[in-house]
């Protein structure tokens, strides 16, 4: 058991001339200062604001991206809204022009049927003035014959009797009355 | 060395004098400190020291110089290592309205020491670099009078003092006891701690693999053949060691780090 050990305890108790590894070397210090004094400053310069631009950039491209996409999607509902709106519009138009036109031609109608209405009463009136006048005119001059007529007829019958003038003129209109009366062989009777 | 140790037996275990590598190309002399000669000379941790600066630069640099918006392999990488250090680190720690200004120095710190410590394990330089103790104090030196400075360029000296010294929420007697204990805990003690941790850690377990590897070489080497399982047992345990090494690599560089950002996050406070 001693024999292992030996040396180590030679070698602590080596005193003087035995290395103390907690003692520096003092070059070392200073090396180790410097060398990562460099290193530090050129991470600081070169490495460290690249890593961060780079973060920087990828978080602005992601959110330039979400945004453009935000912008994109609000233009479309935009657009839609827009569309809808026109399309309403649209229908709306298109339904007042229907009414209208359904009413125009509503209006048509009863304009043209008043229209034929009144152009149909024109005519028939027409027709019954006309029938009446020339009724009138055919009672007036058959009036005038038929008494003529009768009257020379009667002369003859009867003779010098009927000469009078007042007395002619009272038997023509009894007969023409007889007739009008409508009972013409009544007054053929009556002739008779 | 040798010489020091009694011939009873051949080996020689490794001890300190292992950290103590010689310059390359010979030494430009020597200077006595504290009572130990050190030489004056261009040594593997110095190179490695350099080279870690070189690498961690040339890689970020060459991740981070594309910048496009979608990362390619390197420049992911790159981002992700440079996001656990901002985001996991000096974000969540110190708060994110003052984070930006120490994310170049947490950042750099931690990649710096997590390089150096892995150069322990890659093959063909195999030392940590801060198994050297100058090496760890610059830097711890460098944590102390960065958090100290940030706290008083806050507060100004005296409330900064108060800041670190005085308990919040306590008054009367208790406060003689107190008072130096926090000036002690908070303003003495912590470059220490931080430098002998990750010192310590380094030099502890590039020992203990010294110390497998050549045990186990002697085992094989020099004693008798029935020995031989012990020393496989040695060299197994050399590589168990090595796996347990790159945990331990890294949780210091990350400790060491994570460490500098409480630290500036407990000088940046507000008064309690």
């Amino acid at each position: 058991m001693q024999a292992p050990f030996a040396p180590l305890v030679v070698r602590a108790s080596a005193a003087e001339g035995e290395l103390n590894p907690l003692v520096p070397h003092l070059v070392e210090i200073v090396l180790s200062l410097i060398v990562f004094g460099i290193l530090f400053l050129l991470v600081k310069k070169f490495v460290v604001p690249s890593f961060e631009k780079t973060y920087a950039d990828r978080t602005q491209a992601i959110e330039g991206g979400l945004a453009a996409a935000e912008t994109k999607q609000a233009e479309a509902d935009a657009k839609l809204a827009e569309l809808e709106q026109q399309l309403s519009e649209a229908r709306h138009e298109a339904a007042r022009i229907r009414e209208e036109a359904r009413e125009q031609g509503a209006s048509i109608i009863s304009e043209m049927r008043e229209q034929a209405q009144t152009e149909a009463t024109r005519i028939v009136d027409n027709g019954k003035a006309q029938i009446e006048a020339e009724r009138q005119q055919a009672v007036t001059s058959l009036r005038a014959e038929v008494g003529a007529l009768a009257t020379g007829l009667a002369g003859r019958i009867v003779g010098e009797s009927l000469e009078d003038d007042a007395r002619q003129s009272r038997v023509v209109e009894r007969f023409l009355a007889d007739l009008e009366s409508g009972s013409a062989p009544a007054g053929g009777s009556g002739v008779n | 060395m040798s010489s020091l140790i009694p011939a009873s037996e051949g080996f020689t275990p490794p001890g300190p004098a292992d950290f103590d590598l010689p310059g390359i190309g010979g030494d430009f002399g020597s200077y006595e400190f504290l009572g130990q000669t050190q030489l004056l000379a261009v040594t593997k941790p110095m190179l490695q020291l350099v080279l870690a600066a070189v690498l961690v630069f040339g890689f970020f640099y060459l991740a981070s110089r594309k910048r496009a918006m979608v990362p390619g392999k390197l420049q992911f990488v790159g981002e992700e290592a440079y996001g656990f250090v901002r985001n996991s680190m000096a974000r969540d720690i110190i708060g994110s309205h003052d984070f930006m200004r120490f994310v170049p120095y947490l950042f750099a710190l931690f990649f710096f020491i997590l390089l150096n410590n892995l150069f322990a394990t890659i093959p063909f330089i195999q030392f940590p670099t801060f198994s050297r103790a100058g090496m760890v104090y610059g830097l711890a030196a460098l944590s102390w009078i960065i958090y100290n400075a940030v706290g008083i360029k806050k507060h100004g000296f005296l409330g900064y003092l108060k800041l670190q010294s005085v308990p919040a929420g306590l008054s009367g007697p208790i406060l003689v006891l107190l008072v130096p204990l926090e000036f002690m805990s908070n303003i003495l003690v912590r470059p220490v701690t931080l430098a002998l941790r990750l010192f310590a850690n380094m030099f502890a377990g590039h020992l203990l693999l010294i110390l497998f590897a050549l045990g186990g070489e002697y085992i094989l080497a020099e004693m008798s053949l029935a020995y031989a399982p012990v020393g496989v047992l040695a060299w197994v345990l050399f590589i168990a060691i090595a796996f347990l090494e790159l945990l331990v690599q890294f949780l210091q560089a990350y400790v060491f780090v994570l460490l500098n950002a409480m630290y500036i996050q407990g000088a940046l406070a507000d008064e309690h």
